[in-house]
């Protein structure tokens, strides 16, 4: 357990970001993988009294502030209509509802963990990580940055023409995923991001225009099996890498064909 | 530092340290409902309501909570004694560990969805472990008590 010397509220944005230069003071997010650590923390930094625990919709994008909840991310209805449900696919199999009403998209995206749903689903998505800071960064790119004394403020989706499918493998329900699969057709771009390989998602892009005649069994197996082919996958203990790259061509088949379908169930 | 919540009802002033988890607050305000179970934000054996919203109350620090809601299983007896009889009618409770947390689980799935299916009750309570039973007992319970409701 992490021990912790003094808790502040920050009262603005400017107020956490400069507690934050101190590298023995923490954001708590959700505090949910920060609890499973050790150590000392001087100062947890607390970003619950900012306002960021909404989300916003219009015409052009969705909104999501850093504190807003998992569980509020698997009911939003908006969100869950633009994504095909891809959304509270991805987050519904964390845990628990008690759980997902503490863990927060901030520190899910923050830490850039292999295992997360949360970044896998997003990064399928035209989406952008706003950062006090450094301003706005692409999912895509965010992902793979050194960690720094930033702080996340809001995650921005750009809505488009789109289609999403998300899926995962896990041993049981609540464990971490085996692999996890999100698709995206934007604008009749298909792409799909792997996540839990065991380590950080990455992503492969239709550039050979596999799918470009449109979907049959044919087309799924080939994108599948080029997905498979480029995305580099490792062993741990709850699978090998070559299991992972077998799960890798049956959620993508599996996926693309209900793309077609239209059925993201 | 001060801090000031109300639980089940009543406010409540006390000096923490900034490391005080809410579990240990409300284990030393009498709420022994409230138990450590995995240490791992795993089980839901430390749930409890936060403005009327189940959390894992080994995963917040206290300080987090000042100012807010807290309800335990004590302040919720008369609301679980509609349920617990049939969940304990079909044998679910055998070493009774995970009850508290259970049935503050189920309070909370009830509240916001008061006709679930069963697929519906084994998702909002995936994250509630026992040992024991194999969970069928407590959704068999729940089910006889929607059921039980029904032919009122």
């Amino acid at each position: 357990m992490v021990t912790i010397q003094k808790y502040v509220r920050a009262q603005s944005l400017e107020e956490a970001y400069t507690l934050n230069q101190t590298k023995a003071n923490r954001i708590i997010g959700g505090m949910l993988w920060l609890k499973m650590g050790s150590g000392n923390i001087n100062t947890a930094i607390d970003l619950c009294d900012l306002g960021l625990n909404t989300i916003e919709e219009n015409d052009e994008q969705f909104s999501i502030g850093a504190s807003v909840t998992l569980r509020q991310l698997e009911l939003h209805p908006g969100l869950n209509s633009y994504t095909n449900n891809a959304v509270c696919n991805a987050v519904k199999d964390i845990v628990g509802v008690q759980f997902r009403n503490l863990a927060t998209i901030g520190g899910s995206i923050w830490g850039r963990y292999g295992f997360s749903d949360v970044l896998t689903c997003f990064m399928a998505m035209d989406s952008y990580v706003e950062l006090y800071k450094a301003g706005l960064i692409p999912l895509k790119e965010f992902a793979y940055l050194k960690y720094d004394n930033d702080l996340i403020v809001r995650i921005i989706v750009k809505k488009a023409h789109a289609k999403f499918h998300y899926s995962s493998m896990r041993a049981q329900r609540t464990d971490f995923p085996i692999i996890a699969c999100a698709l995206s057709c934007i604008d009749g771009k298909y792409t799909a991001v792997i996540g839990a390989r065991p380590h950080r998602a990455r992503y492969v892009s239709d550039n050979e225009n596999i799918l470009k005649d449109g979907i049959d069994d044919a087309s799924a197996d080939a994108f599948a099996k080029y997905v498979a082919d480029n995305i580099k996958t490792g062993s741990n203990s709850r699978g090998s890498a070559e299991y992972r790259t077998h799960l890798i061509k049956v959620l993508t088949q599996r996926g693309i064909l209900s793309m077609k379908e239209g059925d993201n169930k | 530092m001060d801090i000031q919540l109300t639980l089940n009802g009543k406010k409540i002033t006390d000096n923490i340290d900034a490391d005080m988890l809410l579990i240990d607050f409300l284990r030393k305000h009498g709420c022994l409902s409230v138990k450590r179970g995995c240490e791992t934000a795993n089980c839901g054996l430390c749930t409890v309501l936060m403005d009327d919203k189940p959390i894992l109350s080994c995963s917040m620090l206290v300080a987090r909570a000042s100012g807010h809601n807290i309800k335990t299983l004590e302040g919720l007896q008369e609301e679980a004694s509609e349920f617990v009889g049939f969940i304990a009618d079909q044998g679910a409770d055998q070493c009774g560990f995970c009850n508290p947390g259970f049935v503050m689980n189920t309070i909370a799935l009830l509240r916001e969805n008061p006709d679930p299916t069963d697929d519906e009750i084994r998702a909002f309570l995936a994250g509630n472990l026992c040992r024991c039973s194999g969970y069928e007992g407590q959704l068999r319970g729940i089910r006889a008590f929607l059921d039980s409701k029904k032919n009122i």
